[in-house]
């Protein structure tokens, strides 16, 4: 994995977007990511409410919501048609739709600009069926650099009791079973999510990830991701911002 | 860093590139008619035909939300879907895949638009490398005449209108393919291109490409390329 991370924020890692100043943007982009059902949405609104007590514009964003090819991906979800390669250009085409028509405005706006997910889902979700990673390192390369990215990390066990606690049912795509990772939904589940976790713990050295341990109760969660976000409002705003390092 | 994947299927993809105009679709519709006759099992490959992703790019051209960067995934998107279903699939089964435009046509069109050289061709590594790649070479004038003489309107994105080149689409449209065609031209030695001077006659340039393909593909039927006489035939004569 090359190391394209020690970059400031909001700069890109390997290529820059036709037509964007990227001296302009002045708000803080902070990025959510883990696996599934790993309570990132939980505490997206949460910090959400929080960020906008202290006077924070924010601005909250993810995956398959985009104007462009939101709509698209849902619908081709619902045939199980398309093969995982075009699922993943699928979604870097709804990213890059979300990042020049969302985040990039808002940025420039001075907004917080808070993901639920970022081009790191896509990249792990690539990665774990088998995708070559210096092909998706090359295309997630117009990603902007985040301020911080926190990443919930949980074992499978933990997903598992959160899936039938909480949701009361396994998912079709949460459980890899576009690409049959076991026998069953179950067993694909747990496959599937272990190697998301080894990928994503592979991501977080090289990409500066904030390694959060999302076994904790939802609160002790919260408080931590308050804690590490705090700092980043800290910086002066003329000093440059530096990839956080991963605290494990 | 190599261009594309290396075609290890039995079957053969055959590829024409060049600007809107160059007479590329005539031509390889010809050569596919040819293969045929001669006993292949030929298909065809289009620029931007999966129904999934159709919805998408028409919705993106109607209300003109591309960005260069959107424009030039969607269409590898579209592109990965005929990779993964269509011609992989078909070149593993033995046939001659014809394809009117591949990843090239990316190459000219997105770096025209501003997107990096070297992120476009790394998009689109996970192609399969052509057995032969046909650029149909032409000056811009005569592609123009073409086009420009024959068809009734010109499209939003095909005439380049948001790059705002021009006010005026059919300027905007030959200020556009000027740009396509030094594009391809800047390609031909990276990407070993047969050129094929389309000011020719259509019947000179089509001996031409039957020539070409003739001597790829060499006497008698390369091995594991599947034939619509293969099994019939070679049983009837040897039994």
């Amino acid at each position: 994995m090359p190391d394209d991370t020690r970059r400031p924020a909001l700069s890109y890692y390997r290529t820059p977007l036709p037509d964007v100043d990227y001296s302009e943007f002045q708000g803080k982009l902070i990025v959510i990511e883990g696996p599934d059902a790993v309570g990132r949405s939980t505490q997206v609104r949460a910090l959400k409410l929080w960020l906008e007590e202290q006077g924070h514009a924010v601005l909250d964003a993810g995956m398959a919501r985009s104007a462009l090819a939101g709509k698209g991906i849902k619908d081709a979800k619902q045939g199980n048609t398309l093969g995982p390669r075009t699922m993943t250009l699928f979604y870097t085409t709804d990213f890059a739709d979300c990042l020049e028509n969302e985040i990039i405005p808002a940025l420039r706006a001075g907004f917080v600009v808070l993901m639920d997910r970022y081009i790191f889902s896509i990249m792990a979700r690539a990665i774990a069926r088998g995708e070559n990673r210096s092909w998706i390192t090359g295309l997630a390369g117009f990603a902007l650099v985040p301020h911080a990215v926190f990443y919930l990390r949980a074992d499978v066990k933990d997903l598992v009791k959160r899936v039938v606690v909480g949701r009361g049912g396994f998912d079709f795509w949460e459980s890899g079973l576009d690409f049959g990772f076991g026998p069953d939904m179950y067993h694909s589940f747990v496959r599937y999510q272990a190697r998301l976790i080894r990928v994503f713990d592979q991501l977080a050295v090289p990409y500066g990830f904030n390694v959060i341990d999302a076994s904790q109760s939802a609160d002790q969660v919260l408080n931590e991701l308050k804690r590490s976000i705090s700092t980043i409002f800290e910086t002066p705003a003329d000093a440059p911002a530096t990839p956080r390092k991963a605290r494990t | 860093m190599q261009t594309f994947m290396p075609n290890r299927c039995p079957g053969r993809l055959i590829v024409v590139e060049g600007i809107d105009g160059s007479g590329k679709s005539t031509q390889i519709s010809l050569l596919s008619q040819w293969l045929r006759l001669e006993g292949y099992a030929v298909t065809f490959s289009e620029w931007n035909s999966a129904p999934l992703v159709r919805e998408t790019t028409h919705r993106g051209k109607k209300k003109a939300m591309f960005t260069p960067t959107t424009f030039s995934l969607i269409h590898a998107t579209d592109f990965a879907h005929r990779m993964e279903g269509y011609i992989l699939p078909l070149l593993q089964a033995g046939a001659v895949v014809c394809a009117d435009r591949y990843a090239y046509t990316a190459f000219a069109r997105d770096v025209v638009r501003g997107v990096d050289r070297a992120w476009v061709r790394n998009l689109y590594r996970f192609a399969l490398e052509p057995s032969l790649a046909f650029y149909f070479k032409v000056p811009l004038e005569v592609a123009l005449g073409r086009i420009l003489g024959g068809r009734a309107a010109l499209k939003y994105y095909e005439a380049g209108m948001d790059m705002e080149l021009s006010r005026n689409i059919e300027e905007s449209f030959r200020l556009f393919q000027g740009r396509i065609l030094a594009e391809y031209e800047s390609m031909i030695d990276e990407m070993g291109f047969h050129v094929i001077d389309a000011t020719q006659s259509i019947e000179a340039q089509q001996r031409e490409m039957r020539r070409v393909v003739g001597s790829a593909f060499g006497p008698g039927r390369p091995a594991g390329v599947l034939s619509t006489t293969t099994e019939v035939g070679v049983a009837g004569r040897h039994a």
